[in-house]
C-alpha cells in the first residue's frame, strides 16, 4: 500500500468517525448507510464476483435478526410476563445483560446463517441462470411467510426487541459504530479475500463455470464458501439491525425482499458489480439521495424505485465504476475495437484484482 | 396432523379439495401459457407476469363498478392486457431480447415493482383488497356433499377454450407460424421476411392478454390486491418447469396439478401457510430436477 493511499484510507477512517459527533440529528441515518454498505458488499460476493444473481440474500439478514431477538428474549425476559403481555412488552436490561444477550444472538445468528447457507447452498448453488435468481426469489418470499406463521418467533405481529438500557450512552450513536466496525471489517475482508486465490476462483466461476470445473476447481465447494461468507457479514447486520428498529416484523424488518432484498441488490449494480469499491459507492450514493430526495416523493418513492432498477439495468448494467472504467479504457484504445459495455460482463483483468499480486 | 385425520375419516372432503383444486388450476395454467410462450419466443422470464394478471382483475373490477357482468369483463380485459403488454414491449422489454438473462430478469422484476406500486397508489385503484361476485351460485354433487362454485367450473371451461384457441392459432395461423419460426431460428426467419420484432411485440403481448383473461378469473374466483402478483409469476415459472418450454398438454396437467396439491396443502398445514407452500414447492422442484440431471453430470439450463 503506497503512503498516498494509506492516508487516503486513514482520512476516510477519520471522517467517518467524527460523521456523528459532526452531524448528530443524522447519526441515526448514518448508522442506516453503513448497514447499506454491508448489505451491497455482501450482495456482491457472490451476485458480483461469482455471477450468480441471488435475489433471495436477505434470508441470511432475517436469520440474523430473528436469531439475536429469539435469544434475547429467551435469556433475560421472564416468559410469563412477555406471554402475558402477548408481544407488547419491552423489558429494561442491565447494560451487560443488554451487551451479552446481544452479543451471544449475533454470535448464534452468524452460526446458522452460515448453516443454512452451507446446507442451502449445497443444493441451490446447483442451479445455474433463471434457475437460480428464481429459486432464491421463491426462498425469500417463503421464509418470509413461515417466519410470519409461526408462533414460536411472534409471527405476524413480531417481536419486540429489549429497550437500549440507557446507561451505554446514545442507542443511535452505538449502532452507528457496531454498524461502521462491521462495514470496515467486511471491506477488509472481503478486499484480501479478492486478492487471493479464492476471489480469482470466484471469478473463473463467473467467466465460465464448466470451463473453471476442468481446470480443477471444485467450483461447489467454492461457491457454498462464498455463499457463507456473504451469509455472516448479513446475519451480523441483520441482528443488529433488529435491535437498531427496536421492533421485528417478519416481512418488513426481517424478511425484507421487497425493500432492503432488491435495494441490495441495486446498489452494488449502481455501483459497479465485480468491484470491490462499486458497492461501497452504490450503496453511498442510493441512501443519501434515497434520504434526502425520496422524502418530498412520499407515496411515489417506491415507484421510483422500481423505474430506477429498469433504467440502471438497462442503461448502466456495469454500474458507475464499470462505466468509468469503459471510458478510460476506451479512451486508452481508441484505435482498437471497444468492447461494447452492454454486453460484455466485467472480465477478471479490468476488475479485482491484479494477477500478478496473488502469484508469487 | 388433526386434518388429515379429518381426510381420513370423511374421503369425500378429499374429493371435494380435488375437485376445487383442479379447477382453479386452469386459471394458473393460462399465465403458466404465457410465460412459456415469452420464455420459449424471446428467452426471458417475465418477472412481471403475476402483475399483468393482478391488473387484468382490475380490469374487470372496474368494469364491474360499473355495472358490467364480470364474465362479460374477461375479452375486455385481455383485450385492455394486450395493448398493455404492447406498450410494454415498446417501451422496455425490446430492449431484453438478446440480452443478458440477468438484464432482462432484474429490468422486469422492476417492471413488476413499478406496477404493483403503481396499482397501490390511491389514484390509481389503492391499497384495499377487491373480488367481483358474478352471482352464479354453486353445484351440489352428491347429494351435496360436494359444493362447487360455477364461476369455477366456467373458469375451468374457459381456461381450456382459451388454451384450444391457442392452440390453434400457433398452429394454423400466418402470425401462429411467424412466431414459431422465429422461436427456432430467428435469424432465419428475418431472412425468409419475418419481422421478428413485431412478432416479439405480439408474443409480449399474446402473453399479457393471457394474462388479462386469467386475471379476470381470480378477481371472480378470489380476491386482488396490488402485491400478490409475485405468486401468480411463481405458480407459472413453476409449472413451466416442471412441464417444458414446448410442452402444451404438459402445462395444463402441470398446472391443474398445482392447484390440487396447493388446495390439499391448504387445507393439511393451515390457510396461513399456503402461499409458503407455494414457494417452497418452487425450491424443492428445482433441487429435484438439479439434483437428477447431476447425477448424469450435467445442469438444468
Amino acid at each position: 500500500m503506497t503512503a498516498a493511499r494509506a492516508a487516503g484510507y486513514a482520512a476516510l477512517v477519520a471522517v467517518a468517525v467524527a460523521a456523528p459527533f459532526v452531524l448528530p440529528q443524522y447519526q441515526s441515518q448514518l448508522a442506516l448507510l453503513w448497514v447499506m454498505v454491508v448489505l451491497a458488499l455482501s450482495w456482491d460476493i457472490v451476485g458480483g464476483q461469482m455471477g450468480y444473481n441471488s435475489f433471495g440474500n436477505i434470508v441470511f439478514f432475517g436469520i440474523g435478526v430473528y436469531a439475536t431477538a429469539v435469544v434475547q428474549r429467551d435469556l433475560f425476559f421472564d416468559i410469563d410476563e412477555y406471554a402475558h403481555a402477548a408481544g407488547g412488552v419491552a423489558s429494561q436490561l442491565a447494560p451487560l445483560e443488554y451487551l451479552g444477550g446481544l452479543a451471544l444472538g449475533l454470535v448464534l445468528g452468524a452460526l446458522l446463517a452460515v448453516l443454512a447457507a452451507a446446507v442451502l447452498g449445497a443444493g441451490i448453488l446447483r442451479l445455474r441462470g433463471h434457475y437460480f435468481a428464481i429459486c432464491t426469489l421463491g426462498l425469500g418470499i417463503a421464509m418470509g411467510e413461515i417466519a410470519g406463521g409461526t408462533d414460536y418467533i411472534g409471527a405476524g405481529s413480531g417481536l419486540v426487541t429489549p429497550l437500549f438500557p440507557e446507561l451505554l450512552g446514545e442507542r443511535n450513536r452505538f449502532f452507528y459504530f457496531y454498524f461502521m466496525l462491521l462495514a470496515f471489517t467486511c471491506f477488509g475482508v472481503l478486499g484480501a479475500v479478492y486478492r487471493c486465490r479464492f476471489g480469482l476462483a470466484l471469478n473463473a466461476i463467473r467467466d465460465n463455470e464448466d470451463k473453471a470445473e476442468a481446470m480443477g476447481l471444485r467450483t461447489t465447494r467454492y461457491k457454498t464458501i462464498a455463499w457463507c461468507l456473504s451469509a455472516v457479514f448479513l446475519a451480523l447486520a441483520g441482528g443488529a439491525y433488529g435491535n437498531f428498529i427496536g421492533f421485528v416484523d417478519p416481512v418488513d424488518t426481517a424478511f425484507a425482499g421487497p425493500t432492503l432484498g432488491v435495494w441490495m441488490i441495486l446498489m452494488a449494480i449502481m455501483g459497479g458489480r465485480g468491484t470491490l469499491w462499486g458497492p461501497v459507492l452504490g450503496a453511498m450514493i442510493f441512501h443519501v439521495s434515497r434520504e434526502f430526495l425520496w422524502t418530498y416523493l412520499l407515496g411515489w418513492d417506491r415507484m421510483i424505485l422500481g423505474l430506477l432498477t429498469v433504467l440502471i439495468v438497462l442503461f448502466l448494467p456495469l454500474g458507475i465504476l464499470g462505466w468509468l472504467r469503459g471510458r478510460t479504457a476506451g479512451r486508452a484504445a481508441a484505435a482498437g475495437v471497444k468492447p461494447s459495455a452492454a454486453e460484455s460482463r466485467p472480465s477478471s483483468s479490468t476488475s479485482q484484482p491484479p494477477l500478478s499480486e496473488s502469484q508469487p | 396432523m388433526d386434518n388429515i385425520q379429518l381426510l381420513l375419516q370423511a374421503p369425500v372432503f378429499s374429493v371435494q379439495l380435488l375437485v376445487d383444486g383442479v379447477l382453479v388450476g386452469a386459471i394458473f395454467v393460462l399465465a403458466a401459457y404465457g410465460m412459456a410462450l415469452v420464455w420459449g419466443v424471446m428467452n426471458i422470464i417475465n418477472v412481471a407476469q403475476g402483475e399483468l394478471v393482478i391488473l387484468g382483475g382490475y380490469v374487470t373490477w372496474t368494469l364491474f363498478t360499473f355495472g358490467v357482468h364480470p364474465l362479460a369483463g374477461i375479452p375486455v380485459s385481455a383485450a385492455v392486457l394486450f395493448f398493455v403488454g404492447w406498450g410494454m414491449y415498446r417501451a422496455v422489454v425490446f430492449r431484453l431480447v438478446e440480452r443478458d438473462l440477468f438484464v432482462s430478469l432484474l429490468a422486469t422484476f422492476g417492471i413488476s415493482i413499478l406496477l404493483q406500486q403503481l396499482m397501490n397508489h390511491n389514484l390509481v385503484f389503492g391499497p384495499d383488497i377487491h373480488s367481483a361476485d358474478p352471482g352464479l351460485g354453486s353445484l351440489l354433487l352428491l347429494g351435496g356433499d360436494i359444493v362447487i362454485a360455477n364461476i369455477k367450473l366456467a373458469a375451468f371451461a374457459m381456461a381450456l377454450a382459451v388454451a384450444a384457441a391457442l392452440a390453434v392459432f400457433m398452429k394454423r395461423s400466418r402470425a401462429g407460424r411467424a412466431i414459431r419460426a422465429t422461436a427456432q431460428n430467428n435469424r432465419a426467419a428475418r431472412l425468409m421476411g419475418v419481422d421478428t420484432d413485431r412478432v416479439y411485440a405480439l408474443t409480449f403481448a399474446l402473453n399479457a392478454a393471457l394474462c388479462g383473461a386469467a386475471g379476470a378469473l381470480v378477481v371472480m374466483v378470489w380476491v386482488i390486491h396490488p402485491f400478490i402478483g409475485i405468486i401468480y409469476t411463481v405458480r407459472s415459472f413453476m409449472i413451466v418447469v416442471v412441464a417444458g418450454i414446448g410442452n402444451v398438454a404438459g402445462v395444463a396437467a402441470a398446472g391443474l396439478g398445482l392447484g390440487a396439491a396447493e388446495n390439499f396443502a391448504g387445507f393439511i398445514l393451515g390457510a396461513e401457510f399456503q402461499a409458503a407452500f407455494v414457494f417452497t414447492l418452487l425450491v424443492v422442484i428445482l433441487l429435484w430436477r438439479s439434483f437428477r440431471l447431476g447425477r448424469r453430470r450435467q445442469v438444468l439450463r
